[in-house]
């Protein structure tokens, strides 16, 4: 199947999955959909059959919110089956809100403060190049998150450290909880920040067009001695009207059975 | 063996040889590596011991996630920037998340010194301590603190070790074995319970021959880890001697005062006095200076013992 035809698919099972319950972080979910099936269809050294599996690739999502997006796909790719995506947020679920490595097959690190999964992606990076096993390490975080002063300690200290292992996305939906984020604390010009911190920076006007975004992460994955910084230009909400419509208040929110019906068939 | 050495070199030291031993410990420091003996580590081990600058959050986050790949990190700082600065970092990259991360504090409490009230973790303990699982470890000196180690890197969960810096006051002899979940009777004793940590055993055990020479048999009580605390050794005292004393160089609410006072009313509830610090911030000085000013000497602990035995039932 071409990506952009399991990014749809994979956007079908993320509303499905909040459907389920009503209610959650559609819109971050919606706006990384493409990058995640990039990551996971075309690009990383995994075996659903065996998750923890040494010296694969990696994907730490630091913006954790974004969790239902991610059980999607790797509900598609096996690692665990698509009944659990009814489950979200249930009591004793495997899929929580956020992600949590502890109980979810094939999630990498448990994130959900925002700001540390960088960190700890950074660490994984380094422990990487430690052991020496040529794994790959991607992370996504996103715009608001980068208002957090922790992502800018660890941005300095991969720079410096010469991680070019690691492969970051931002995922710049341009929306926080509160508005947008020009509104709130402006976190641009993001290319001169993480140029300026010693980073590759690869500009993807359309973050949601898996093409464009696959070429960024081949042009990544040649970098000799520096991270990559992949800034995604997203749209929150993405492929759906009435979420993308809704603007910065799709972070979190309600999904009735009949906006579950309308979405699927945009879907189609 | 270890008396004239300070404690942070003899845990550099130890460090050194598991480093050498083990390939998986790792060592990460936040611009203190030469103030706490351990530079020389960085250039033995350039890929595993390294320097993230002054970015403890980063360093506590990049130690979770080095523990992820099942590498066994040390971070190292001044106990409040390694507590208290980094919270939620100890609390969900490390905790939460399940990761063998080893928390290395120096300069707990008063101990700071000239460094001053910015730098005296007067709630370090109690600021992690309502953290689900971790554990906390104060070494009382060298000997306890070199056979310490092995148990640390056999452990898997996150640590926090509160380190004294300077030169300890020996209290345990080479043929000393401790297990580091269970505390150590150092004295026994029928008349009171004294329960100390890190350098207030050394002051319990001062205040302990003065009490002996006016015929006051005390049970002294080394609560090396006060989480999980030894409640079963605490409550077999407490069940000969009906009262107790707890000293310890952290404020005494949230440390170990607190831990023993949550064992005590839950089974056996008889009065405790505490030394410690009275819920006050530090300020600059030396200990000589430091230790009465805030009431923590060992003539304090003597007044503190005859204070509780007025109060036994």
């Amino acid at each position: 199947m071409e990506l952009k035809a399991k990014a749809k698919l994979i956007r079908r099972l993320t509303i499905e999955t909040i459907g389920s319950l009503g209610v959650g972080h559609i819109g971050g979910s919606l706006s990384i959909v493409d990058v995640l099936v990039v990551l996971y269809y075309k690009h990383m050294n995994i075996d659903p059959s065996n998750p923890k599996m040494p010296g694969r690739d990696r994907l730490i999502i630091s913006k954790g919110h974004s969790g239902p997006a991610l059980y999607a796909v790797l509900a598609d790719k096996g690692y665990f089956d698509k009944s659990w995506l009814l489950t979200l947020n249930r009591p004793h679920t495997f899929l929580p809100s956020h992600c949590d490595m502890n109980r979810t097959p094939g999630v990498d690190m448990t994130t959900g403060s925002l700001g540390q999964g960088f960190s700890c992606a950074v660490g994984i990076a380094k422990a990487s190049k430690i052991v020496k096993d040529h794994a790959k390490i991607y992370t996504i975080i996103g715009d608001g998150e980068s208002q957090e002063g922790q992502i800018w300690e660890a941005a300095m200290f991969a720079g410096n450290a010469k991680l070019n292992n690691l492969i970051a996305f931002t995922d710049n939906n341009h929306a926080q909880i509160d508005g947008l984020t020009t509104d709130i604390n402006c976190v641009e010009p993001l290319e001169k920040k993480w140029k300026a911190f010693g980073w590759n920076v690869i500009d993807v006007s359309n973050g949601n067009d898996p093409d464009q975004i696959d070429e960024a992460v081949i042009k990544a994955k040649t970098s000799r001695s520096k991270p990559t910084m992949i800034l995604l230009n997203t749209i929150k909400g993405k492929g759906v009207s009435f979420i993308e419509n809704a603007g910065y208040a799709n972070h979190n929110m309600p999904l009735s059975k009949d906006q579950v019906d309308q979405a699927l068939k945009e879907l189609e | 063996m270890y008396e004239t050495l300070e404690m942070r070199q003899v845990f550099a030291n130890e460090l050194d040889k598991a480093m050498a031993k083990n390939k998986r410990i790792c060592l990460i420091d936040a611009d203190l590596s030469k103030a706490n003996g351990r530079a020389s580590l960085a250039a033995k081990y350039p890929k595993r011991a390294f320097n993230v600058g002054v970015a403890e959050a980063n360093m506590v986050s990049i130690a979770a996630g080095m523990s992820s790949y099942g590498m066994i990190p040390f971070v190292a700082s001044f106990t409040p920037f390694a507590t208290r600065r980094v919270c939620d970092q100890i609390a969900i990259s490390c905790l939460y998340a399940q990761q063998n991360v080893k928390i290395i504090g120096s300069d707990p409490g008063l101990t700071a010194e000239y460094n001053g009230g910015t730098h005296m973790s007067v709630e370090d303990i109690g600021v992690i301590r309502s953290i689900p699982n971790i554990v906390i470890f104060e070494p009382v000196d060298n000997t306890q603190l070199v056979k310490a180690i092995p148990q640390i890197l056999k452990y898997y969960g996150t640590m926090y070790i509160r380190l004294f810096r300077k030169v300890p006051t020996p209290v345990f002899s080479d043929d000393y074995r401790f297990d580091m979940f269970k505390a150590d009777v150092i004295e026994s004793g029928k008349d009171v319970t004294i329960i100390a940590t890190g350098i207030m055993v050394a002051a319990a055990l001062e205040a302990n021959k003065i009490l002996q020479s006016e015929g006051i048999s005390a049970e002294i009580i080394n609560a090396h880890t006060i989480k999980p605390l030894d409640t079963s050794t605490i409550l077999a005292s407490v069940k000969k001697t009906r009262v107790v004393v707890t000293c310890e160089n952290h404020n005494i609410i949230g440390g170990l005062a607190s831990a023993v006072a949550e064992t005590l009313v839950a089974n056996d509830p008889v009065p405790l006095e505490a030394i410690g610090i009275q819920d006050r911030f530090g300020q600059v000085g030396k200990l000589n200076f430091l230790l009465p000013e805030y009431e923590m000497t060992p003539i304090d602990i003597i007044k503190a013992v005859k204070k509780a035995l007025l109060r036994k039932h």
